[in-house]
């Protein structure tokens, strides 16, 4: 499995970035010619994550969030949403779903929802120094001549 | 600008666009603002022009639901388009009854 293109993207954390982030990792994997299902999955996985940094990571303060998308020649999409924010003290109860420390209105569903949609999700954190959620996603290749390439 | 119709009774409000986190925090304070105002007995969330949504969309539903409860009415969620009701069933919120 080689990597076959990719993209790396930063930008400041504010809410208005989250329909920017959703769109741009959409348009970078339009080139593997997803179904419009695969592709608002993505959207909505990517939201989630980049979400969540805007929220959580670095709360009131501002800070960079960092997207690094890959496409395998196998037809993997790999996206890698960092932070350098608060982190979180323990994954696997913030991965439950309904868990939240979240103000006003979250659903605590972020991480459900990222992997309802994604074929994969893994999360490395470390308290002060950060986040990085891993979103993996295999687009089906629907009959046509290789045009991957 | 966020749409909005009410009688004498209801309140019905048109969602539109994508409703993230951003748009969810914006539309929020109208919503419950009308609401407190009007305290209709039964508040609607039309879903029908909402082309995106993630989970935040669900936050704004239970927290509508949780300040419908507070004023003593209800809550129904309509029109919700068959590409963004798989979030919705992840959510559990049939089990409240709203949908
Ligand atoms: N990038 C992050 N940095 C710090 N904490 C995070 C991050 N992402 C998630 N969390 C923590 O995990 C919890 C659950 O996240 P999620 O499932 O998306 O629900 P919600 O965002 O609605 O709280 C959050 O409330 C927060 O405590
Ligand atoms: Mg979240």
């Amino acid at each position: 499995m080689n990597i076959q293109n990719e993209m790396k993207l930063s930008f400041e954390s504010r809410s208005i970035n989250e329909g920017f982030a959703r769109s741009a990792v959409a348009a970078f994997v339009m080139s593997l010619d997803p179904t419009v299902s695969e592709l608002s999955d993505i959207k909505t996985a990517v939201s989630e994550a980049v979400t969540n940094v805007i929220v959580h990571a670095y709360g009131d303060a501002s800070g960079t969030v960092y997207i690094h998308a890959q496409i395998t020649d196998t037809g993997r999409v790999i996206i890698r949403i960092r932070d350098k924010g608060c982190g979180i003290e323990n994954v696997p109860r913030a991965m439950e779903p309904l868990f939240t420390t979240g103000g006003e209105d979250r659903a605590g569903l972020g991480f459900a929802v990222m992997q309802s949609f994604m074929d994969k999700v893994s999360v490395r954190s470390k308290e002060g120094k950060g986040t990085t959620v891993t979103l993996e996603k295999a687009i089906i290749r629907r009959g046509r001549n290789d045009s991957r390439r | 600008m966020l749409k909005m119709q009410s009688d004498e009774k209801n309140l019905t409000v048109f969602l539109t666009g994508e409703l993230d986190h951003h748009k969810c925090s914006e539309i929020r304070k109208q919503i419950d603002a009308r609401a407190e105002q009007e305290r209709p007995a039964l508040l609607k969330l039309d879903f029908e022009d909402v082309r995106f949504m993630d989970s935040s969309g669900v936050g704004l539903v239970m927290g509508r639901y949780r300040q419908m409860s507070l004023l003593g009415g209800r809550l129904q969620v309509v029109n919700v388009p068959e590409n963004i009701s798989r979030v919705f069933r992840l959510s559990g919120l049939e089990r409240l009854g709203v949908m």
